[in-house]
Order: C-alpha cells, then structure tokens, then sequence
C-alpha cells in the first residue's frame, strides 16, 4: 500500500496540525494538571537524593515529633526522620512498586486477552473461566493472599513478590478488557490475510493485533499505577509491603505514627495526602488519556 | 461514710468474717479497704497459649493462660522479689552443703479432679522436668540437671538430693513454669498436661475457646483458705494492641498484664483520667544483638566487635525509651539488680562507651583491618512492632553510621526463631526471656550451642562454659560476682551477642482491680489467687 503526499507547497500556518501535547492539554485541562503532578513526582522520585532535605532514615532523637517548621518543612516522626524527605523517598519506593507492577500485570493481562480473542473456542474458555475466578476477589485481598503465601524474595533491592503479588490481580483486568478490544480486531481483514499468508500465531498475535490494542493497554496500565500505588500502600500499612526503615508511603501511616497521631498529626496527614493526590493524580490521568485516544469519546 | 451504730455493727461484722476465712490480703495494694470477695475478672491476654503445658513453654501466653490453675513447690514473693515463699510447701529446709533440699507439703490439698497431692505428684513432676519421657518437651531440662535423687519418705515430704551444688537451686524451685501435675495423670499419659487442665491451683479449668477466650472458676476446695477471692475469671486473646486498647478503655477488660509502650500508657491515661493504674518496673527480658559465628565475616571477631562498637546505647535509650519499651542500658543481668553490673564498670566493657565517636573511630578502623569495609548483610528480626521494629530501625542506623549498609528483614514468631534455630541468620535481634535475675539462668543463653540450645550465635566456648560452672557452685556472692563479671568481659570482647536494651514494664489496671502484684517479669503473679474486685 502507498500514501499519496501533498505535491502543492502551502503555508505552514495553515496545514500545521495542532501538537498532540497541546491539544491534550487544551481537551483535558485536568488531565494536563494530573501530568504535571505525576511528573513532580517521577522527578522527586529519581532525584530524590538530590532534592531531599535529609537523609531518611538517619534519626535523630532531638527532633523526636517535632511539628512542621522551616527546619522540617512536614515535621519530624517518633524517630525524629524528616518526614518531607521521607516522602520524597517514598515517592520512588511508590514509583517503582507501582510502575512495575502494572507495567507487568497489564502486559501479561494485554498478551492472555489477545490471545484468548485470537484462538477463540476451548482456549478463549479456559482463559476467561480463570479470568472469572481471580476476578471475584477483590484487588487487594488477592494481593495480601499471593505475598502472604510468597514471603518476600528481593532482587536487586527490589522485592520481586510483592511487585507479583500486586500485579496477579491487575491480569484478570486487563484481560477482560483487552479481549474485548481484540475481539474485534481479530475479524479485520489484515488478521485473516496474516492467517492466510501462513503467518505464525505468535506473529499474528504481537506484530498485528497487539498494536491495534494499544489504546486501551495505556489506558489500564496508566489507571493501574494508580491501584498499584494503593495496593503498595495498603499492604506495607499491614505490614506485608515493604519493611522500615525503607521509606514508603503506607509504611508511615502504620507502626508508630497509630500511636503519636493525637500529638503528631502530621505524621499520618502528610503520607496520606501524598498517596491520595498520587491516586488522584494517575486515575486523572487515565481517565484523561481515555477521552483523548478514544475517538468515541470525541463524538 | 457518717460513722453511725449499724455502719459500726457491719465493720465488726466484717472483721469478723475475715477472720474466720482466714484471708490474707496486701495492704500495700488494697490500701486501707477490706478485699471482697465474689465477681469476675476479664483481662486481656495479647497472645494464645500454643498448648497448656508450662513446662513445654516459653511464652508468657502459656502461663498467663494455664497458671491460675496450678500451684508450684515454692514461688517468689512479690512483695519482697526477689525473695522466695512456699507455694504447694509449708516450709522447707536446705543443708548447709547446699546438696539436700527437704520440702514440707501443705496437707489437704486437692487436684480439680477430688485426687489429693502427695510427695509422689511432685516426684512424678520433677521427673518429667528433668528427664522427660519420650515425646515430652521439657525446655528447662538443663535447669536441673544437678538433681541426684528426689525422695519421698512419707506423703507430705519431698527429699531432693543434689548431685552437685548449684546456688540456684532454690530459685529454679520457684519458677513458675514448673507447675505441679498428677502422677497419675502423667502416668496414663505423659504429654496430658499439653491439652488436659488437672492442677491445685485458686481456679479450675472452665473452657478454651480457641481464638476467643480461656476461662476458670474459683477451686472451692483450695488449699489456702479463704481464697481465692474471685468467682472466676475470663482471658480474652487480644492479638492486636489496637484491640487490647480499646477493650481496656472501654471496660471489656480490666488490664493487660504483660506489658504495654509508653505511647500506649499515654493514651489510655489521656482517655480514662484517674480511673486507670499504672504500675511500671525495669523487667528481666532485653532484646540481643547475636550474630551468627558460623557465617562469614561474622566468624571475624573484629567484624563482630566493629558492629557492636557501632551502637549508641545511651543515646538510644534516651530516645527509644520515649516510644517504645526498650529503656535501660545493662550487661548479662538486669540492671538494678543485685548482680548487675554497675554503670562506671559497664562503660568500660566493648560496646558500651559513652564515647560513641570514638568508639565508631575504632568501629571503622576494625572493619578496616577485616577488609569490610563494604560490609552488607541481612538484620533478621521478628515482625512484633514492640520493641521489635523500633530495635531494628534503630540498628540499622546505628550501622549505616560506619557505612554498613543493612537489609532489615521482619518475620512471624515462628519463622523468626526457626530461622535463627536452624541457623540460617547473619545477624539477628535476640531476646532473653527471665522470670527472675539469678544469673543460673541468665547466662545460660550464652554457653556453647552444645550445652545452650538457646546460643542462636551458634558461638563454642570453652572459656565461657568453665566460668559459668564455676559461678553457679560458687556460694560466696562476692565471689560469684566477680566470675559473673569475667564472663560478661568474656563474652563482650568475644562479641558473640550482647545486650541491646533492657525492657521496661508498664501495666494498665482498672482502678477497681485490686491485690494484683507488679514485679519485674510478667511471667510471675500470674495465678491471681490475690485477686479482687472493688465494684
């Protein structure tokens, strides 16, 4: 197939197509808005070493609950760390467990959904059966019944089952949606052509249809950083996440900040508005991103 | 209360009544109100007895559980701790050589089930403790290993005779872990104790229900008359402290007798006024420092003594004394007690200087010359927030402060110490459970693995074995202080483990509960006979 170029030179001015950024930030102001704070936090979150006030988790016990001051722009907690850079630290543990875990919960869930759409039949049956099953367990009860199983096992500095165990129940999700989407693609003519022209199922499945699913793969896997990050939060506040001293969102609302939180309200208001503005920020986002890569929604 | 004539005719009464019961009650704790009798007394319990048998135990949640029900030879006197009063014995005699201890029984008492206790019942029970049958765990086996025979020449009189001296003995008669059984319970079936309830003690068994509560009524044929002074009480597992809080402050419970954090105390003082009692008291538990000697570098004594070095107790106990119940800075006996070691002695030992700069100079210096200065390694710790976590928060910055770099890693009970049983830690966050401070059983946790099963730092000790012996034969006090002091100098520059923090006891009580006895260990006064209700 060739593409006819435009042979007639015209002005710029009036041919220039507006830049997708801008025209995002035009249509969906609030999304732009959820950006800006999601990249305030990717920045603090991998220059952390560089913005951060303290070292967080050096304590000092002369500081024990100290309120927000100019010292301590969030106060200190019951071991005298710097809660501000505790936060900015913890946006990275944030980051990493939930970037990662639904990265590879919505890439495993993109990959089950086409091919539970392509093969079709007794496949397509297993596959969603499955799907049924971990479906009717809630997110986080999933999580806490996969990493209360695993233990922890870290690679790296990075512990790989609890980054599992949120991203197990995110498949399921993904799955059901990303068939949905497959479902119609696998009738175009392109796919029957690739099967007609002896094309593996394997090439038929990455190099054909999963490019043509790629909007509502963005979409989950945007939206699922956001349950990611809470999931993140959730199990370290039962303390099944990620262990003290490392600093974690979640982490700082369990444990100590449960016994000072009458005398030191900022120790549990500070995390709390941190993972709140941080859901926020990435349902925004997804919902946003939905509405501007969805021609339905344009209608 | 306006004195008037039938207000004075129900005092003489009163007085009258006490005095036919026969009730002994403390005026320390009751002040000047006459006990009552009858109620029930709820309290919490913060974990569940994992069986009813205390000499298979060494969980508090074992004894606060099972120990109302039974009675032991002899027990400490709380109100003059550490000193010792007859319990199942009327009085008892020691040979001047230490080697023979005769016990004389009360007569008349009774086990649950109508059988009467004779000498045989202790007989029985002593020899399970020190040579347990087949499939019987007795975890103070050690304890009583210098028993030579145990005699019994007429119902009510149990002989012990020594194989060696051990100062101790008397004490270890009164640990409230070797609770009395039947013999002919344990000779129908030696691990009966482990799910079977038959004692003397103020209360019989009522019911268990599993992840609820565990309940006993007052022993009407109880030996002491006029008590127990309760009709019954009810403990209920509050595994969570949010939990056990709450019921306190709302009345469902009447006290927590373990233990509770500072943060905790505040809390229900700040909600309850002057209806709650706080009792507070150094206590015979500390958390360790142990490293594992069969891991590398940890075999490197300078690696060992490098990381002890390292840690600021004074300035810890400062701080963590203020959030948690870690408090006191001590050596191998609790501090303030009559072995410990004095703080200008103390401060000379390895790890406990005062001088934290230098000391992490030298830390540095050590880690230096062992070539780790690199060093990474894994902190194992029990996944309890009190004291647990804070100790290991604490500790990984104490190390990061000579640039070693620490993964803490937390864990349930029951993984905690199988992994550190089995050996399978670097470094670990230890504990030594006491229930009284003589140094017989405070320093057994540090001989070699052979001797200790409890050693979790593995360590093999020749030196530390011989000193321990010569200790516990030794009679003169000075003398034995001065073996005590040669082997926590020994086992500090050996850097094998050392003592963290000693804990610090604080207990909730309803104001309305009276008689019950503060001291050290929560493993002591557990039997509630003393018990009673001002409602």
């Amino acid at each position: 197939m060739t593409l006819a170029l435009p042979t007639t030179p015209v002005k710029a001015d009036d041919t220039r197509q507006p830049h997708a950024v801008l025209e995002f930030i035009r249509q969906q102001p609030l999304g732009a808005i959820s950006f800006v704070i999601i990249f305030i936090m990717m920045f603090a979150g991998v220059f952390s070493n560089l913005v951060s006030p303290y070292d967080p988790l050096a304590i000092d016990f002369a500081s024990i609950l100290s309120a927000p001051s100019i010292d301590h722009w969030c106060g200190t907690d019951a071991y005298g760390r710097d809660i501000c850079s505790r936060l900015i630290y913890g946006s990275r543990t944030a980051l990493v467990i939930g970037f990662t875990s639904s990265f590879v919960g919505s890439t495993l869930g993109a990959i089950l959904g086409i091919a539970s759409a392509y093969f079709g039949g007794r496949i397509d049956n297993i596959i969603q059966r499955f799907v049924d099953i971990l479906l009717a367990f809630p997110l986080i009860v999933l999580a806490l019944v996969v990493v209360a199983s695993f233990g922890r096992t870290k690679l790296g500095g990075i512990d790989v089952n609890l980054i599992l165990a949120i991203a197990i129940p995110i498949i399921p999700r993904v799955t059901r949606v990303v068939r949905a989407a497959a479902l119609s693609v696998r009738v175009m003519p392109y796919v029957d052509a690739a099967r007609a022209a002896g094309y593996s199922h394997s090439r038929i499945i990455f190099r054909h249809m999963a490019p043509n699913v790629v909007a509502p793969y963005l979409i989950m896997l945007t939206a699922f950083i956001a349950q990611a990050i809470l999931a993140e939060a959730s199990l370290s506040f039962l303390g099944l996440g990620v262990t003290e001293p490392t600093a974690a969102w979640g982490l700082m609302l369990s444990g100590n900040a449960a016994d000072f939180y009458r005398e030191a309200p900022w120790m549990i208001l500070f995390p709390g508005v941190a993972i709140s503005l941080a859901v926020f920020a990435f349902n925004l986002f997804g919902d946003s991103l939905r509405d501007f890569l969805d021609p339905r929604f344009k209608v | 209360m306006t004195t008037t004539r039938r207000n004075a005719l129900k005092g003489v009464a009163g007085a009258f009544a006490l005095g036919m019961g026969g009730i002994h009650w403390d005026t320390r704790q009751a002040g000047a109100q006459a006990p009552k009798k009858g109620g029930t007394l709820n309290f919490a319990i913060s974990a569940e007895a994992p069986h009813y048998d205390p000499h298979a135990s060494d969980t508090y949640a074992t004894l606060h559980f099972a120990a109302p029900f039974y009675s032991t030879l002899l027990r400490f006197d709380l109100a003059k701790f550490p000193e010792l009063e007859g319990d199942l014995a009327q009085s008892w005699t020691v040979a001047p050589d230490l080697l023979t201890y005769t016990f004389k029984l009360h007569p008349n008492v009774k086990f649950h089930d109508g059988t009467a206790l004779t000498s045989a019942d202790i007989k029985a029970t002593y020899d399970r403790l020190r040579a347990p049958p087949q499939g019987v765990v007795s975890t103070r086996q050690a304890t009583f290993a210098d028993i030579g025979t145990i005699e019994t020449p007429d119902p009510l009189t149990v002989i012990f005779k020594m194989k060696a001296v051990n100062a101790s003995m008397a004490e270890h008669f009164a640990s409230p872990w070797n609770v009395i059984y039947a013999a002919k319970d344990l000779a129908s079936d030696p691990r009966a104790p482990l799910t079977k309830i038959n004692g003397t003690g103020p209360f019989s068994f009522v019911e268990h229900v599993k992840g609820g509560h565990v309940a006993g009524k007052r022993n009407e044929s109880y030996f002491k008359q006029g008590l127990p002074l309760l009709d019954g009480w009810k403990g209920i597992f509050t595994l969570q402290a949010a939990a056990m809080l709450n019921a306190v402050q709302g009345g469902q419970v009447m006290g927590e007798f373990r233990g509770i954090s500072p943060a905790e105390r505040d809390r229900l003082v700040s909600a309850m006024g002057d209806k709650i009692r706080i009792e507070e008291s150094s206590w015979t538990l500390a958390l360790l420092v142990c490293f594992n000697v069969e891991k590398k570098p940890f075999d490197d004594v300078r690696v060992r003594r490098a990381l002890l070095l390292a840690i600021d107790r004074w300035g810890g106990s400062t701080g963590l004394s203020r959030i948690s119940t870690l408090r006191s800075v001590g050596g191998v006996v609790r501090p303030g007690s009559p072995f410990a070691t004095p703080e200008a002695e103390l401060v000379k030992l390895p790890g406990f200087s005062k001088d934290i700069a230098a000391s992490r100079a030298e830390a540095k210096k050590l880690l230096a010359d062992a070539g780790q200065s690199n060093l990474k390694f894994t902190l194992w710790n029990r996944n309890l927030a009190m004291p647990y976590t804070p100790a290991g928060i604490f500790l990984v910055d104490q190390w990061r402060q000579i640039g070693v770099e620490v993964e803490h890693k937390q864990s349930d009970t029951a993984p905690y110490l199988a992994t550190m049983n089995a050996g399978n830690h670097d470094v670990a966050v230890d504990f030594t459970n006491l229930f009284m401070d003589d140094t017989s059983l405070a320093l057994s946790k540090f001989l070699s693995l052979s001797r200790s099963p409890e050693n979790r730092s593995r360590s093999k000790d020749e030196e530390l074995d011989k000193l321990y012996d010569d200790h516990i034969r030794e009679r003169d006090p000075e003398k034995r202080k001065a073996l005590i002091r040669a082997f926590e100098k020994r086992l500090y520059e050996q850097a094998y483990q050392q003592q963290l923090l000693w804990w610090h006891r604080i207990v909730p009580t309803h104001k309305t509960l009276m008689g019950w006895q503060m001291s050290p260990s929560h493993n002591l006064g557990a039997q509630l006979e003393g018990v009673w209700l001002n409602t």
